[in-house]
């Protein structure tokens, strides 16, 4: 039992290590008492480079989801969008497009009317947050590219995004 | 019991009394479902090996038109008594009466001077024994499809009174590629799926493209540059241009009944407006102000008023305003959303999709919002266009694909009174059509 817990952590380990998130050792005392830890990361060629599309994927977060028929953020959304204002202040040469899109179950011409609209909330709320206007493109690609190729509710949730991309 | 198979005896009898006594072959087209007129089409002759077989062909087109309309039906050829109907003989009409012909054409093709094709027809009344109609068209051979869809239309006219459809043209959108980067040209091709050609070679995506009144114009949406605008495609000069300098996306481009104006919506900081621009100075007036979405715009015949998609009242909409963007009015009330509304050529009514619950339908409402039926519906439909004359309509339907797959499309057709769908074929998937005026 005991060996295949082991296991487990170690093979969440390796997954963890592969994914290049930070590890943890936390070094304790036979007291029980915690010292100050020391986070490793490791930096391999698959680190994301600082201001690319990878890192803000990666670490921030590119996507930003709606209701159905909706340009309104939600409280998760607002978060993804602060880190990522904060991110477009650390990386301030960085531009971006952010790509409005909507799910197949509508019209064309209202979904790109609708992409358009939910890729300027997220531009309006990046920049009420402290982001210059001129660093942010907005594009509609209404139904026209899905991020999810399904057809059910599942698949349609996640393709009524907002999608900051790096120039 | 013997009463009434006597009754019936006479009821079977007075069609064949009243029959022969009719004035004129003719279809009302205004009545709701039709029984289709049975018309014979003989093979047009010809003076020469190739006269002869173009002139077979522009019979078979002349006939798939007719019965491709639902309003005729086309009597086998095994059937015929009289064979060799030359043009120059008097159809013989007692045997075409036999196999229940009420109309008869009958045609030759002639290659004449200049190498130039010459087809003639002539359009019979069975039961009056007299011609209804008789013309001749001069062309280069290789148009004869084009004269084919000319007859046919001369035909629908004489019999049913309303101009008919045949000689004009689809445009549409042929998709192939994978389902997360769609690839999307602008096709164009003839009402019947021949001629079928490519405007754009897929490089970028291309969408929602519509024909001018004179049918050499088209505008649509590209994503050329990787920004969403209205170009001007013309078909003479093969020239791309695009349409104003907005600082935002335009798209759900329109002409004018006069050909001199494209209306269409402007997205700017999230809100899209209608505006409608002079092709002549490019310059835009805009006709809604409304923080709403206000898109999919469409004139009128007359050009007097618009119809267009708003979610201004809380949900998808049709409205309709004059062309100066008053006096704007809600016009759909039924249970669901509305959108793509377009105005019948004949003024009479507007198509539009709606979408209730699961499901897709083309439906067809009075300008005052009266009278809604649903014609088709689908897993998706969408597009409705109307054929030149008012009394078809195409549209797309796509079905539900398979996981990780795009959803097949394809085009259809269907009468104004929700009859006689049909399936256009296409070699690739095939969305957002439009139907050309007549040509001719």
């Amino acid at each position: 039992m005991k060996s295949k817990v082991l296991t487990v952590f170690a093979a969440a380990a390796l997954l963890a290590a592969c994914e290049t998130a930070p590890t943890e050792q936390a070094q304790t005392t036979g007291e029980g008492q915690a010292e100050e830890t020391v986070v490793t990361e490791e930096v391999t060629e698959q680190t994301p480079a600082p201001g690319s599309q990878e890192q803000l994927q990666q670490e921030v977060g590119s996507k930003v989801y709606f209701a159905f028929d909706k340009s309104t953020l939600s409280e998760e959304a607002r978060e993804t969008l602060k880190a990522q204002a904060g991110w477009l202040k650390e990386y301030e040469g960085v531009t971006v497009t952010i790509e409005g899109h909507a799910d197949e179950r509508g019209t064309r011409e209202y979904n790109l009317a609708l992409g358009e609209r939910r890729a300027n909330a997220v531009k309006d709320y990046l920049t009420a947050l402290g982001v210059d206007p001129n660093r942010l493109r907005t594009i509609s690609y209404g139904e026209e590219r899905p991020a999810v190729v399904g057809h059910d509710k599942e698949a349609w949730a996640k393709n009524r995004r907002a999608v900051t991309v790096v120039d | 019991m013997r009463r009434l198979i006597a009754l019936l005896a006479v009821l079977a009898l007075l069609p064949a009394v009243i029959g022969p006594a009719r004035a004129e072959v003719t279809i009302d087209i205004t009545r709701g479902r039709i029984e289709p007129m049975p018309i014979a089409i003989v093979p047009f002759g010809g003076d020469s090996a190739k006269a002869k077989k173009l002139g077979k062909k522009v019979a078979g087109v002349v006939g798939a038109d007719l019965e491709g309309s639902g309003l005729f039906e086309l009597i086998d050829k095994d059937a015929f008594i009289q064979e060799d109907l030359s043009l120059g003989v008097r159809p013989r009409f007692a045997d075409w009466r036999a196999v229940n012909a009420e109309a008869l054409v009958q045609g030759r093709a002639k290659l004449v001077s200049g190498g130039r094709l010459r087809v003639e027809f002539r359009l019979w009344d069975v039961f009056a024994a007299r011609q209804m109609k008789g013309l001749a068209y001069f062309t280069a051979p290789d148009n004869w499809r084009r004269v084919a869809h000319i007859v046919a239309d001369a035909i629908y006219k004489r019999i049913t009174g309303e101009k008919g459809y045949f000689d004009s043209r689809i445009v549409y959108i042929a998709e192939s590629g994978s389902p997360k980067d769609r690839t999307k040209q602008l096709a164009i091709m003839d009402q019947d799926g021949a001629n079928r050609r490519y405007l754009t070679d897929g490089g970028h995506l291309v969408l929602t493209p519509r024909f001018a009144p004179e049918s050499q114009r088209i505008v649509y949406l590209s994503y050329a540059g990787r920004e969403p605008r209205v170009y001007l495609f013309n078909l003479q000069t093969g020239e791309q241009e695009r349409l104003g300098t907005f600082p935002g996306m335009t798209y759900a481009p329109r002409f004018h009944p006069d050909g001199e104006h494209v209306i269409m919506s402007l997205a700017r900081e999230g809100n899209s407006e209608i505006y409608t621009m002079d092709l002549e100075d490019r310059t835009p007036t805009r006709l809604t102000e409304n923080p709403a979405i206000d898109t999919s715009p469409a004139y009128g015949p007359d050009g007097e008023r618009i119809v267009f998609n708003s979610d201004r009242g809380g949900s998808q909409q049709l409205y309709v305003m004059r062309a100066d963007g008053s006096n704007v009015h809600r016009i759909s009330f039924g249970d669901g959303r509305y959108a793509s509304p377009v105005w019948s050529p004949r003024g009479d009514f507007i198509a539009f999709t709606k979408i209730k619950g699961d499901t897709f339908y083309i439906g067809v409402m009075r300008p005052d919002g009266s009278g809604e039926r649903l014609l088709a519906k689908g897993w998706s439909v969408g597009s409705p266009t109307w054929a030149p004359n008012g009394r078809r309509l195409m549209f797309y339907r796509e079905t539900k694909g398979g996981e990780g797959e795009a959803n097949p499309s394809g085009l259809y057709s269907i009468d104004l009174t929700g009859h006689n769908e049909r399936r256009l074929e296409t070699p690739r998937d095939a969305s957002d059509p439009a139907w050309s005026p007549l040509l001719h």
